[in-house]
């Protein structure tokens, strides 16, 4: 059977033609492209559908299908989960809601029963849910793992990942693979020692644990001065990508702790700012690459993996795409980690460049002195998306970001921020550009830094194409088979572009900001795209007659 | 625990004193047949353990009385029960406003309350007629264990009392309320489906159908829709035995949602 005809088989099927999630079936993701399956759609974290009835021709007749409004005022973040014509997504912070996919009525809500105190650094966040089976897998803001059945959302297990008194948070979406579910903790700002762990998917026990911030003994231990580690952040708050051939799952870690004063913690701070390659069944590291040695600015790695094969130089090569909130775009070999490429997207001076191996030349400014890109960097982590069509990586980026950063000395204090410093206004007595949201007036960001989506070229880093919005985006990206590349942004613009050339096919306001990724499935042969704003997530679909 | 109040409950009102004087009490004596009945399961969910179903195993407190010495008006009857009496056994609840309306709705009515004699119960023996002899786990599901066509029981003891539950094993259909609802549905194309269902509006019907599988349906493209006014729960009352009954009651009262 060809693909092109199972997948028209698939799109047509009937709503009660609904099986389990199999982990073979999240392997082969892109074989149901009316399903996404786990946060990034596929394993591969591309973001990119085989749909394609709705086109650049046609883009023009969508039109809103339905609204689902979150009963919750926080940033809408999470990803949904689309399987056989149920949408699965959380409520700020953590409740979980089964819709139907094609009326946006509810099948049942759970709502998390979370306790009065919460440690948190950046809003009450949850970015998703992943699915194994009939169940639904979620982490919490106070630090569980939890596992519902996802025919009724009744609890089924609840695991303690680690103390939210301590400034430990789950806002990840996890990740299943084969019969484990795999997270990592957030707390970057509170001087937590991250870490990544996987969970019996049936019992919720713990199977393994990699400590992202190695201790006295363990490999890196060394690249922190004194009992520096012990406070080392390293968190992990959006979702890997793992590459079933290798066994290995990849993840960007966080910061260091704290924040901006790198004298705390002299060494390269391993493996802070880094992707971290482990196998999937024991989670020992394979390998890792360090973006930001003994980082100074907040530049956390936290941005999804793109995995890719494709040629580099003229071979066969498994690929690693990524575009770092410290302004560089890095070509990397996921099956080793070698660097193979690396080269600024936005304004950056923190570094002149990257040496043969893709260690930052570091550049540090005179104190009072601006530092591009800014402390929520040239892109964050929203994800970004991969068109094998076109060959082209898209990104939300900010442009002519910056900060003057600041050290503070700083002791830490078990439950309080622990920052040691911070990234302030380049233009004394005007607004920061906040790293999360503000209101709908905008008279200053093009001196302060403006939104662009650019479709980088990954071969020689060139921007093929670029968007620009006059205010920064928080916006993730989807792409299609059809050449949509598919966003938004803090604006609250919700935009279809050409893929090749970049040029507006279609957009509507949705009236508040766009803080997470757009994703697409389709329900009796009907294509529809779900996008969030503000507080509500929005399905648009072709109209009809 | 020695009797059948012990199947029940959490610890809740321990020192509301009965008083001689009728006089006293400020308050209509009218209310709503519904707000009456969420009372009832109110108080079975958090009163019955200490007060016992007939409210009166606390010595010296005799509930059905309907007057209160610390209570005279409908107002400060709720405002005891949300914050307790200090210094004594009767501790402060959550209850919202309108629970609190809904038991003191109860709590003045009682005396005339239909509450039919319950037996003691055991519930590791209802644990087993639950799963064995009395099949529910074919429909029902607790802790991740059985069907998704009935509702689901796992947190039962903390929204129905043991009298709602007693009556509801013995004649399901009389006790139904607008709640999971079993519908059945002709579609224009003749497929018939039957579940129960789980949300309405105006164009659609979302549903459980009877293979466990979440269901929308479009209503322009049905035929029939009837909302059943029957229960497809059979009634125990002459499968099981009365101190089977009790035990299966027990049971259920006893599971509290903990996961």
């Amino acid at each position: 059977m060809s693909r092109r005809f199972l997948i028209a088989l698939l799109i047509l099927a009937p709503m009660s033609l609904s099986a389990q999630v199999s982990s073979d079936r999240i392997v082969n993701a892109a074989a149901e492209p009316q399903n996404w399956l786990t946060y990034n759609g596929a394993y591969n974290g591309q973001r990119h559908s085989a749909l394609k009835q709705i086109t650049a021709a046609n883009a023009k007749n969508l039109e809103l299908k339905w609204v689902f409004q979150a009963q919750n005022l926080g940033t809408f973040q999470a990803t949904p989960l689309v399987v056989d014509g149920i949408i699965y997504t959380t409520q700020a912070p953590n409740d979980v809601v089964a819709l139907d996919a094609r009326t946006g009525r509810v099948f049942w809500i759970y709502r998390y029963p979370l306790p009065a105190e919460i440690r948190i650094c950046c809003g009450q966040v949850n970015r998703g849910l992943a699915i194994l089976g009939d169940t639904l897998y979620m982490g919490t803001i106070d630090a569980n793992l939890l596992a519902l059945d996802a025919k009724n959302g009744k609890p089924i297990w609840k695991t303690k990942v680690a103390d939210n008194a301590l400034g430990y948070a789950l806002t990840v979406a996890p990740l299943v693979v084969k019969d484990k579910i795999i997270v990592g903790v957030a707390g970057g700002e509170y001087g937590i020692r991250g870490f990544m762990a996987a969970f019996d998917a049936k019992t919720g026990k713990e199977v393994w644990r990699f400590k992202i911030i190695p201790e006295p003994g363990e490999k890196g231990n060394d690249t922190w001065a004194g009992n520096s580690w012990e406070h080392g952040g390293g968190s992990v708050w959006v979702t890997g990508a793992y590459d079933p051939t290798l066994n290995l799952t990849y993840w960007g870690t966080g910061n260091p702790g704290p924040d901006w004063n790198p004298d705390l913690r002299k060494g390269d701070n391993l493996y802070s700012d880094s992707v971290i390659a482990l196998d999937a069944d024991t989670g020992q590291l394979k390998w890792h690459f360090q973006f930001t040695p003994n980082d100074a600015y907040d530049y956390d790695s936290v941005q999804v993996p793109v995995l890719v094969d494709g040629n580099w130089e003229g071979k066969p090569r498994k690929l690693m795409y990524w575009a770092n909130r410290n302004g560089f775009f890095y070509v990397l070999d996921r099956a080793d980690g070698k660097f193979l490429f690396g080269k600024p997207f936005v304004k950056l001076n923190w570094a002149s460049g990257l040496d043969a191996n893709g260690r930052p030349i570091q550049t540090p400014q005179p104190p009072g002195a601006e530092t591009f890109p800014g402390l929520a960097g040239g892109t964050n982590w929203f994800s970004p998306s991969y068109n094998p069509r076109t060959g082209l990586f898209y990104v939300s980026a900010w442009e002519n970001y910056r900060n003057v950063f600041e050290k503070t000395q700083q002791e830490y204090q078990a439950g309080r921020q622990y920052t040691a410093g911070r990234g302030g206004n380049p233009i004394p007595t005007a607004p920061n550009i906040p790293t999360l949201r503000r209101g709908p007036i905008n008279t200053w960001t093009e001196a302060q830094g403006t939104g662009v989506v650019i479709a980088i070229d990954p071969k020689t880093g060139n921007h093929e194409w670029r968007y620009p919005m006059t205010d920064v985006t928080d916006s993730g990206i989807l792409t299609t088979d059809s050449d949509l590349v598919i966003t938004g942004g803090r604006e609250g613009h919700f935009h279809v572009l050409d893929a090749r050339a970049g040029q507006l096919l279609w957009k509507t306001s949705l009236g508040g900001p766009i803080s997470s990724g757009p994703m697409t499935y389709a329900v009796d042969g009907k294509q529809y795209i779900a996008v969030n704003a503000g507080n509500s997530m929005f399905v648009f679909g072709l109209r009809e007659n | 625990m020695p009797r059948l109040h012990r199947i029940l409950f959490l610890t809740l009102l321990a020192a509301i004193g009965p008083v001689s004087h009728a006089h006293a009490q400020d308050h209509s004596g009218n209310y709503p047949p519904i707000a009456i009945e969420n009372g009832a399961l109110l108080y079975g969910a958090n009163c019955a353990q200490c007060h016992g179903i007939g409210g009166d195993t606390v010595p010296g407190v005799a509930l059905k009385t309907g007057t209160f010495k610390r209570a005279p008006t409908d107002q400060d009857l709720a405002r005891l029960l949300t914050t307790g009496i200090p210094g004594t056994a009767m501790p402060a609840t959550r209850l919202s406003p309108g629970e609190a309306d809904s038991l003191v709705a109860y709590l003045r009515t009682m005396r005339d309350f239909n509450s039919p004699a319950v037996m003691a119960g055991n519930s590791t023996r209802g644990r087993g007629l639950f799963e064995g002899k009395g099949t529910c786990t074919t429909c029902h599901r607790v802790n991740a264990s059985g069907s998704h066509v009935a509702p689901d029981l796992s947190d039962v003891g903390a929204n129905r009392g043991a009298d709602f539950l007693w009556r509801k094993i013995q004649d399901p259909s009389a006790t139904m309320i607008p709640l999971n609802r079993p519908v059945h549905i002709v579609l224009k194309s003749g497929r018939a489906i039957d579940g129960r269902r789980l949300n309405e509006d105006t164009y659609s019907i979302q549903l459980i159908d009877n293979q466990e599988r979440l269901i929308s349906v479009m209503k322009s493209d049905v035929k029939e829709f009837s909302i059943l006014k029957t229960s497809p729960m059979p009634s125990f009352k002459d499968r099981l035995a009365g101190q089977e009954l009790a035990d299966l009651v027990s049971f259920l009262v006893s599971l509290k949602g903990e996961n």
